[in-house]
């Protein structure tokens, strides 16, 4: 027997000892010291052994398997009244950065501006955006570039301190006489204009310069020479037949691409009731949207632009009994053109965007002579959105390096950038005692000015706008200004000794101005009504003006006498950049060219025969004209001897992403007359020998044959309905299996694209990276075919290098209900919903990547990096700022995840859920998928394909309809309908 | 009358049992020669190499590779389907010559199984490492589980794969490893050190030679045998399908479950064939591997090759005859013509073309010529697996979103190092492993017309 030791009576009688601070043993143990109890207690078997093993292993795979982020979500102590958590609030504004207007509609998400949508009551935008307008909430975000304080002398300072400084100065500049230059883009906002006013008043030697980086000074001089009115007349495309453009690209960067593409995707739809489309001709050196969209399309020089229009303007003359001017032979035969035209008088539009105010003048006169004005073009709505006088900015220069300026303010602009003669601005910025800059981001223009006054972003601001004559809208803040940032016009008025708040003043004004402008409201409810719904328009007012020809003869005369040269180049404004002031945004900046397919650079666009003379491919250097490099880029249907060159690349100071890419081409800009020139004439294109690797996503462009794009001509439609898409009945006859069918009972999504429609402008791609949080994956991993957009713009060429038919086809999840993608993953992570989604459960992916392959459409995109809060991918989701743009109802993708096009899986939830509270049946286009709502041509139409009397079974149910790559048996639920274009026979091979 | 020649012995030298079970372990008793130093100082660096591209990959990403979106498959697949084909060989030879009742085998099948064993372990890296979310790798286990139970899916390919090589792996590991339980207990019983003693008594499970062991033994190589046999087949002919069940044009296609057994086998022998000339060589066996293994293998590898031409041709064939014209393109136009050409041509001059010189007797017997040829053939099965994975994704069915791929440094290096991964396995085979199946070739030593003497 072993003896036994005791060290308190307690223990010796096997009683339990009591510990005052320890008071309830069993619960203070931690499940380990149980554990090890249970294991102390129980004899060693075998049974236990494996118990334990088993229990070892499984804890080991739980907690290797179960990450447990820790996340801290604070409630509100008080809770705004108008904000759940969870559930999104709509506010009503206006876009316009200078250049583009658009009524949009902002979604807040927990105080954050996550999404910018169109305003359906806007009868601009009805609804619609452009893929700028989608990515500009993105640059509320950029905690890189945007201005934290005012600064003053490169140094942050105070607001107090800077109003000291400023006012100081005009005093002393008033006083002493010398002038005070407030440089703005065109202002479109009647109140900011009004403070413009009491500012000129306050300092009376204040000139207000409107300054347009691309400006349509020519446009707006030739029709105070014409019409006496320097005005931009509204284009309706939609009531036109025949379209004539001379190198405006109205459906891209041209005035109002978002509207001008709805009137001419309307005056382009084919169904049962319209039998017929227009027909569109372009003379265009690059190949723009417009020209790829175009029925014919010429490509011809720059200087070449000017001898087609007078003769155009000869033959009509001719024909409507006008006087023709001597004319040099045009180089392309107008014949048919003129008599098309003349065959539509009053039912077609002739544009030009040539910045000339002589060729402006005869395009006029074209117009007018086929009674287009009042009923094409109308000056009763003009536009407001183009005023700046190219003559205006470089008078300014010139005053300012005659130290006749004192103090500069720039407001909105960018001129040290996008001046053409930069350095003497810069020059003469060094002569005033004063520069300010109002811009709410780095740019170079605010680098070298003394004084930066940050303005808010627009998404911040209160505003007013007046795009067109009698249609109005307003700015209103969706978020408290994040940085020490003071609304331009605020500062304005504090520097005018006002007093009043610019919120308040824009409320006055309109409640003195409009309100009695309508009788719907009480002027004190109009305030209130008008801002919720973001606009106000007035019923049109008929103005009509006389057309003047006096300044037609001399206008002819310089047209006549334009010489072309061997080589010229030209400029254009990207669809993504325009005229570069969104560079930094990096989801523009990496939105391919629907072109060019290339992104993150600008090039030279070179013709391939041009390309053949110089021994150059795709990715050489080009040394043109002076001592800048272009890397080459060969575009089927450029104009032979002619480059094109985008705007907006070669930024030196406007952020990290902006900078170093690409080359600034605003330099080459000449002064001529009294327009600046987006085309010269160049002394030579040298090879350098040097190569530079350019990003593009899609580097084949021809079909190979394959009906992938299916197309036919207006006649063939007309007598056959099915023209060009006979295959679809082919494939539809083959359409047997040996499995049972799938029923989709409740809801089955589908999606219809127009091919005829849809422009290629691709505002549905930002708007689909906005909405679903695609990544930014840079220059780099995009040249690797790796970009990550869930929604893409195919564009294929046909027939001539020279001057080829183009085609785009916007590619998304074609949600195949047969998906060959599905019945390939191993752990089911891509699987069918009962609705016919082909869904992605990211957390269940494990990333082989095979679904990647086994997908037809190569929709399916990989998460190669971690592309959120990784250095290596510096963009947009490596800030805690950047990264409150993302939509919380999308998850962020982690690194090894397939992803894809979810059709907004998240939107037809919150309808279906709205629909459900209210105890009703989802109406008929009730969701719209980001795309959809996107798209300024209504090319996009998504429904249920179990509601047989829905748009989308009209549009499945349509001869034009098909699928694509149908004979694989995918059963999309995507379905394209063909492309028509307005072609005569005869002349099909041109 | 033709007159069967009679085979020659199968072991040349006269040898007596107990110089055989010295001859075989002498390399595990000797002192480490030093070209194995050399060649496992070589071995090393580059499996080196491979762990660090293998850590490069899980630290940064799969974006370390130069797969895109439109080629998802590149070097990782190639190699992991190279290196299936290569573990084919062992348990092929083992089995079918078994069963075919080849007796010559007995000489070579241990080296062709260890062979077996580490190209499955190697070709296993590859399916785990090219997952996007390694560390989720067991979500392919398909076990009753907290997460639903969620369960894998059963139609997909992917998955059969992870089914067949697992139990590929399983199986022939233990064919190899119960077939040198005998082996093992003679070098026990020879050992002269302790730690060798008790290392190689644990291998060899007690074996003491009873007859009643023998029985069971032979028993048990028969069902494993039995069961190998059948995964020779299927393991290949499942890896096909991970590309005969899709719809991309090159890999849709009925053809590729024999195409790639056969394939398999090929590249399988030619590995053999490559290794049996360095151990013969190294280590002085060329009496048990006599010139006449050789021939024989060299005679299959023939005959494989025609079976391979014909394979190449059938898929040309077939894509021109069903008129489909998204395999046309990819037949004629990325592989007999266009940018992926090389690869093309360099498989069928490989092996289809340079294998039929072992027609002639005169270089079946050329031992040089032979290694040559096995490692040819060896190139040649990886540009096949090149064509198939690369060039059908590279241009599938939509020319929008065609690409072309070319391999990062790190998916060289991983390749890199499961070779040294294999080498280091190999050269730790000659050094601590009986080469050739001791009792086997016992059981052969014996021509029968010297038997009958007896």
């Amino acid at each position: 027997m072993e003896k036994k030791y005791w060290k308190s009576l307690e223990e010796q009688a096997n009683l339990p000892v009591t510990n005052p601070g320890q008071k309830d043993e069993d619960a203070s143990r931690s499940l380990l010291d149980l554990i090890d109890e249970e294991i102390d207690s129980k004899p060693s078997s075998r049974r236990n052994f494996l118990k334990f093993c088993g229990f070892s292993f499984a804890t080991a795979a739980i907690a290797t398997s179960c990450k447990n982020p820790i996340n801290t979500a604070i409630p509100y102590l008080n809770k705004p009244e108008e904000v759940t958590p969870g559930m999104a609030n709509h506010y009503a504004s206006t876009y316009f950065d200078g250049q583009d207007y658009n009524g949009i509609l902002v979604k807040v998400r927990d105080g954050r501006p996550i999404k910018i949508e169109g305003n359906e009551l806007s009868s601009i935008s009805k609804g619609a955006t452009s893929a700028r307008v989608q990515g500009s909430v993105l640059s509320l975000y950029d905690d890189g570039a945007r201005f934290k304080a005012p600064k003053m002398g490169g140094k942050e300072t105070t607001w107090n301190a800077l109003d000291t400084e400023v006012s100081a100065k005009l005093t002393a500049a008033n006083t002493s006489g010398k002038s005070i230059a407030l440089v703005t883009s065109t202002i479109i906002s009647p109140s900011t204009l009004s403070v413009i006013n009491e500012f000129k008043s306050k300092f009376p030697t204040t000139k207000h310069i409107t300054y347009d980086a691309v400006s349509s000074s020519a446009v707006l001089e030739a029709n105070n020479l014409t019409f006496s009115s320097q005005t931009i007349p509204d284009y309706y495309f939609d009531k036109a037949d025949v379209i004539v453009s001379f190198g405006a690209d109205f459906l891209g960067t041209w005035l109002m691409p978002v509207e001008f593409t709805r009137r001419f995707a309307a005056s382009r739809r084919l169904n049962a009731e319209k039998r017929t489309i227009s027909q569109l001709t372009v003379f265009e050196s690059g190949m723009s949207l417009t020209g790829a969209n175009a029925d014919y399309r010429h490509p011809v020089k720059p200087s070449q632009q000017a001898s087609i229009i007078l003769s155009l303007y000869n033959e009509i003359a001719t024909a409507t009994g006008g006087t023709p001017y001597s004319a040099p032979a045009s180089p392309v035969n107008i014949t048919k053109l003129a008599k098309k035209l003349l065959g539509a008088k009053g039912k077609s539009i002739v544009v030009c965007g040539i910045n000339d105010t002589a060729i402006q003048v005869v395009v006029n006169a074209i117009n007018q002579m086929l009674q287009n004005y009042g009923s094409t073009i109308d000056f009763s709505s003009s536009l407001n959105i183009r005023k700046g006088i190219d003559q205006e900015m470089t008078t300014f220069v010139n005053e300012l390096n005659e130290g006749k300026t004192a103090v500069v303010v720039f407001y909105n602009v960018n001129p040290v950038y996008n001046y053409f003669d930069s350095k003497l601005l810069v020059d003469g910025l060094k002569k005033a005692e004063l520069s300010v800059s109002f811009a709410n981001a780095i740019d170079e223009t605010s680098a070298i000015c003394t004084i930066v006054a940050p303005d808010h972003h627009f998404l911040e601001s209160w505003n007013d706008a007046e795009p067109k004559k009698g249609i109005f809208s307003l700015q209103q803040p969706t978020i408290r200004n994040i940085y020490w940032t003071r609304q331009a016009q605020d500062s304005l008025l504090k520097w005018s000794a006002s007093t009043v708040q610019y919120n308040a003043y824009v409320k006055q004004y309109w409640q003195q101005n409009f309100s009695s402008k309508q009788t719907e409201y009480t002027s004190l409810d109009f305030w209130n009504y008008t801002l919720q719904k973001g606009i106000f328009e007035l019923p049109l007012s008929t103005s009509q003006f006389t057309f003047a020809n006096q300044a037609l003869a001399d206008s002819a005369k310089k047209c006549a006498s334009f010489v072309t040269s061997e080589t010229e180049l030209s400029f254009y404004e990207t669809i993504a950049l325009g005229n570069g002031m969104h560079t930094n945004n990096p989801w523009m900046m990496e939105m391919p060219d629907p072109i060019s397919k290339v992104c993150w650079d600008n090039f030279a666009a070179i013709s391939p025969k041009m390309a053949e003379k110089l021994g150059v491919v795709t990715g050489d250097l080009l040394k043109i004209g002076n001592d800048l490099e272009f890397v080459a880029f060969i575009q089927p249907g450029q104009a032979d001897g002619t480059i094109s060159i985008a705007y907006g690349y070669g930024h030196t100071k406007a952020g990290k992403v902006a900078d170093g890419v690409g080359v600034n081409v605003f330099p080459f800009m000449k002064m001529e007359g009294n327009n600046r020139k987006e085309s010269i004439a160049i002394a030579s294109v040298v090879k350098t020998g040097k190569k530079y690797n350019l990003a593009s996503t899609q580097t084949h462009y021809s079909m190979e044959g394959r009906d992938i794009v299916r197309e036919t001509t207006l006649a063939e439609w007309t007598e056959k309905p099915n023209a060009g898409n006979e295959m679809h009945e082919e494939a539809e006859k083959h359409n047997i299996s040996l499995y049972k069918e799938i029923k989709f009972e409740g809801h089955h999504w589908g999606m219809s694209i127009d091919l005829n429609a849809c422009t290629g402008c691709s505002a549905c791609v930002i708007g689909c990276q906005a909405e679903n949080n695609v990544p930014v994956v840079g220059k780099e991993q995009v040249a690797m075919t790796r970009i990550m957009h869930w929604i893409r713009m195919d564009r294929y060429y046909s027939e001539d290098t020279a001057n080829p038919s183009v085609y785009f086809q916007p590619i998304m999840c074609q949600q195949c209900d047969n998906a060959p993608c599905e019945n390939v993953c191993p752990v089911s992570a891509t699987n069918h919903s009962s609705e016919g989604l082909n869904q992605m459960a990211y957390n269940r992916c494990i990333g082989t990547k095979y679904c990647i392959n086994n997908c037809p459409y190569k929709v399916r995109r990989f998460n190669w990096f971690r592309y959120a809060t990784n250095d290596a991918f510096d963009y947009n989701m490596n800030s805690d700022m950047g990264r409150m743009v993302l939509n919380p109802d999308v998850t962020v993708r982690e690194r090894g995840v397939v992803e894809k096009c979810s059709f907004c899986v998240q939107r037809i939830q919150e309808k279906k859920l709205l629909a459900k509270l209210e105890n009703r049946p989802l109406a008929d286009g009730e969701i719209q998928t980001a795309c959809m709502q996107a798209c300024p041509a209504g090319a996009i139409i998504f429904g249920d394909t179990n509601n047989q009397q829905g748009k989308l079974m009209d549009l499945f149910t349509d001869q034009r309809n098909y699928n694509l790559i149908e004979e694989i048996h995918t059963l999309p639920s995507v379905g394209y309908l063909t492309k028509v274009r307005n072609r005569d026979k005869e002349i099909k091979k041109v | 009358m033709y007159k069967a020649e009679v085979r020659g012995p199968l072991i040349l030298g006269n040898k007596d049992y107990g110089q055989i079970t010295r001859d075989i372990i002498a390399p595990i008793d000797n002192k480490t020669p030093g070209w194995w130093k050399v060649a496992m100082a070589i071995s090393v660096t580059l499996a080196s190499i491979g762990i660090f591209s293998l850590y490069y990959t899980v630290r940064y990403g799969l974006g370390t590779w130069a797969v895109n979106n439109s080629v998802a498959w590149g070097w990782e697949i190639i190699n992991f389907v190279w290196w299936i084909g290569i573990g084919h060989a062992g348990t092929a030879f083992s089995i079918f010559l078994l069963i075919l009742r080849q007796k010559w085998r007995t000489s070579i099948n241990r080296a062709a199984e260890a062979m077996t064993v580490f190209a499955v372990m190697c070709a296993a890296i590859f399916p785990a490492i090219h997952m996007g979310r390694v560390w989720l790798a067991f979500y392919i286990f398909p076990y009753p589980n907290t997460r639903g139970p969620l369960w894998v899916n059963f139609n997909s390919p992917l998955f059969w794969d992870f089914i067949a090589i697992s139990a590929y792996l399983l199986i022939s590991a233990s064919f190899w490893y119960f077939g040198m339980v005998p082996d093992f207990a003679s070098i026990r019983d020879k050992a002269k050190t302790k730690a060798k003693k008790a290392v190689y008594g644990m291998l060899a499970f007690g074996w003491t030679g009873s007859t009643k062991e023998w029985l069971r033994y032979e028993g048990l190589s028969y069902v494993l045998g039995g069961i190998a046999a059948v995964l020779v087949v299927s393991v290949h002919s499942i890896v096909s399908t991970d590309f005969a069940s899709s719809v991309i044009p090159g890999w849709h296609t009925t053809l590729f479950p024999p195409y790639f057994v056969v394939g398999a086998i090929f590249s399988g022998f030619a590995m053999v064939m490559t290794l049996m000339i360095v151990i013969r060589k190294y280590y002085h066996l060329e009496d048990y591997v006599t010139d006449s293994h050789l021939n024989a293998i060299a005679k299959i590898l023939v005959f494989v090759s025609l079976i391979m031409g014909t394979a190449y041709t059938t898929e040309v064939f077939m894509a021109w005859y069903s008129g489909n014209p998204y395999e046309m393109f990819t037949f004629f136009h990325n592989r007999l013509t266009g940018e992926y050409s090389f690869m093309f041509w360099a498989m069928v001059i490989c092996n289809a073309v340079i294998p039929q010189v072992m027609w002639s007797k005169k270089v079946r017997s050329n031992i040089t010529a032979l290694f040559i040829i096995s490692l040819i053939i060896n190139l040649g099965m990886w540009y096949e697996r090149f064509n198939i994975v690369v060039t059908s994704l590279s241009k599938d069915y939509l020319p929008s979103s065609w690409t072309t791929y070319s391999p990062t440094w790190v998916e060289i290096g991983i390749y890199i190092g499961t070779i040294g991964i294999f080498t280091i396995g190999v050269l730790f085979f000659f050094r601590f492993i009986p080469m050739i199946a001791i009792s086997e070739v016992k059981s052969v030593l014996k021509p029968t017309e010297i038997s009958e003497k007896h």
